[in-house]
């Protein structure tokens, strides 16, 4: 068997895979902060239960509703980003003109909100959502076995990130966008309806959030909790790289998984707080990030 | 006083000086009829009820030192608290010839160098990235307190003995140990009291309010925010060490960013850059977790404190405090 530094070649890759799609999943969610941010300016920290609903909706509307994995996969991103406009123009928008450290604690308050009320109805301990038929199994490349449905996960995350890259810097709407995040005043004072914009822009973001979601309910147990840790884990992601870039939010989040799963390899002990410590090796070395504009 | 840019060295008006001078009697009243009910309130209420109260209180008054003066949110506390806590709880445990106040010495120590390696790392960020850096990591910290053999893992440190205060007076009475919390809180209090109204303060304030300004100034932001984040970091760590010493445990809880969370709470619902709001803060969050445990809605605890979280920031962002000193001002003045 071919030895990587002393591993086998199958672990290596084994790892390497299931650190891609973790840094597949740092990628969408960085992406959607960086989105939001760029607009409201404020750190959704609501994301993580955000992302936590996204795959609830599909836990609960498979058990209940009937409705598949496909139809959730469109239908959950919709509806939790619905949900999530809602919370703009209700809540954010009432602090939209103080400091933006309101947001990050009003988005705090929700965050506990969410996290506690299913606490109550489902616990901690986390259900299990069936991986649909056609992406059971895996593919034995011969070097390795790709479990089907993390290679699914790796390339639909990667096509949304393609998505949103494109609508932000080749459509209409997102030249709106990209213009607002420079100035919206200017832009209001050039007839574009500037309101409607942040609001469809923070649907949109949590809607990348439940996108994600519905994509991790069948790789992880689906419980109230899932939504938090991920989401300091995706901080430190975005400390690092930077809010400034969508590619540099895709880059950073697929770097990082994979250095994580490296370090399961090589020091199995380390592989919770590697993140962390290049966040600090990045703010020692590069203050504004990797990706950074602003110092 | 007279250092710092705001007050000019000409002689004030005396009408002036007479009103300072008489504010400066009323508030010195109000802190003497303060420490009176703190002496009284142990034959009051149940006094491990109040001990717990004057610690948070004292890590809230810590955080706000930070928040409500040099205006940076640090969302990664609980490290502090918690690394006071452990520290002063694996000595006592392990070293029984220890008193009491050596022991929440070190933890203090420790938690005041985590201080300034946080300080040093998270300062070169501003705004909501600092609150994302400290956030990240108080859970690096917490992910090596799970994994270290020292801190017991998850099961936490217990048993921790109170022992004797100087190797004379016994602890293990609640009277005492209330009494020397109390201590502890009033000293703390009255570091904190004594940074904001230095010229310190003063600068802290004028990096809240306009940090260019500051730099333009030539104060040397840098060090002044670093100062505050280490006077801060410090006095957490003392209230994490008072803790563990008055419920002999110490856990994860008191690491987990839940807690960070939590002594944001307290300081914006009492008032944010009040003296008196975390106390108030901590006093109320404190009972109503007392009382909610005690009650049916035990489990919806976190999603009350959320609720409460929501209507401070959407309508009551001074704190009761802070509105209160408003409507003082409005109706009075």
């Amino acid at each position: 068997m071919t030895m990587i530094f002393g591993v086998p070649m199958a672990v290596f890759m084994g790892q390497l895979t299931l650190g891609l799609v973790n840094g597949a999943f740092y990628a969408l969610l960085s992406l959607g902060l960086a989105v939001i941010f760029g607009l409201l300016k404020i750190v959704n920290f609501a994301h993580g239960a955000q992302y936590m609903l996204g795959a609830f909706a599909a836990l609960l509307g498979f058990r209940y509703l009937g409705i598949n994995y496909w139809l959730a996969l469109i239908l959950v991103p919709l509806v939790v980003g619905g949900f999530g406009m809602l919370m703009e123009r209700f809540l954010l928008r009432r602090i939209a003109h103080l400091d933006h450290l309101y947001g990050l604690l009003l988005t705090f308050g929700l965050a506990l909100i969410f996290e506690g009320t299913l606490i109550n109805f489902f616990g901690v301990s986390g259900a299990r959502y069936a991986t649909p038929e056609i992406l059971q199994g895996g593919l034995n490349l011969g070097f390795m076995f790709l479990p089907t449905y993390r290679a699914w996960v790796l390339v639909a995350a990667l096509a949304m990130c393609l998505f949103t890259w494109f609508m932000i810097e080749r459509t209409r709407l997102g030249a709106y966008l990209r213009a607002g995040t420079e100035n919206s005043q200017l832009m209001q004072a050039f007839g574009v309806n500037v309101p409607l914009l942040i609001t469809l822009t923070y649907g949109f973001g949590v809607g990348l959030a439940a996108f994600a979601g519905v994509l991790a309910a069948p790789l992880y147990p689906v419980s109230p909790t899932m939504g938090s840790s991920l989401l300091i884990v995706v901080f430190a992601v975005v400390v690092i790289g930077g809010m400034g870039s969508i590619l540099g939010a895709i880059i950073t989040g697929l770097g990082m998984g994979i250095i994580e799963g490296l370090t399961k390899v090589y020091y199995p002990e380390a592989s919770n707080t590697v993140i962390f410590l290049v966040m600090i090796l990045v703010l020692m070395l590069r203050p504004a990030g990797l990706f950074g504009k602003e110092a | 006083m007279t250092t710092t840019p705001t007050t000019s060295a000409a002689p004030l008006p005396s009408a002036v000086q007479e009103r300072q001078r008489r504010a400066k009697l009323r508030r010195n009243m109000f802190y003497l009829a303060l420490l009176a009910v703190g002496l009284v309130a142990p034959f009051v209420a149940y006094p491990v009820f109040l001990m717990k109260i004057l610690c948070f209180a004292l890590f809230a008054c810590a955080f706000n030192l930070l928040l409500g003066y040099a205006g940076l949110l640090s969302f990664g506390h609980a490290a502090f608290l918690a690394t006071g806590g452990y520290v002063t709880g694996y000595l006592l445990a392990s070293y029984p010839g220890l008193t009491p106040e050596l022991g929440i010495l070190a933890g203090t120590f420790m938690a005041t160098l985590l201080g300034a390696l946080f300080g040093v790392l998270s300062i070169r960020r501003q705004g909501i990235y600092f609150a994302m850096v400290t956030l990240a990591l108080a859970q690096l910290m917490f992910f090596v307190f799970v994994q270290s053999s020292f801190t017991g893992g998850e099961d936490g440190l217990h048993g921790v003995p109170r022992g004797h205060l100087f190797g004379m007076i016994d602890l293990s009475s609640n009277l005492a140990m209330y009494y020397f919390v109390f201590a502890v809180f009033v000293f703390g209090f009255a570091v904190i009291q004594r940074a904001v109204h230095s010229p310190f303060g003063q600068v802290l304030k004028a990096i809240r309010e306009n940090e260019p300004r500051a730099v333009s100034l030539g104060y040397n932001v840098d060090a002044y925010k670093l100062l505050a984040f280490v006077l801060s970091a410090a006095l957490a760590g003392l209230a994490g060490s008072t803790k563990t010493v008055v419920f002999q445990l110490a856990s994860l809880t008191d690491a987990h960013w839940h807690m960070s969370g939590e002594v944001i709470l307290m300081t914006l619902l009492g008032g944010v850059g009040t003296l008196l709001g975390p106390l108030m803060g901590a006093g109320l969050v404190v009972s109503l977790q007392h009382l909610l445990a005690q009650s049916p809605l035990g489990n919806w605890v976190s999603v009350i404190l959320g609720i409460i979280f929501v209507v401070c920031v959407l309508s009551f962002r001074s704190g009761i405090i802070g509105e209160l000193s408003k409507m003082y001002r409005k109706n009075f003045k």
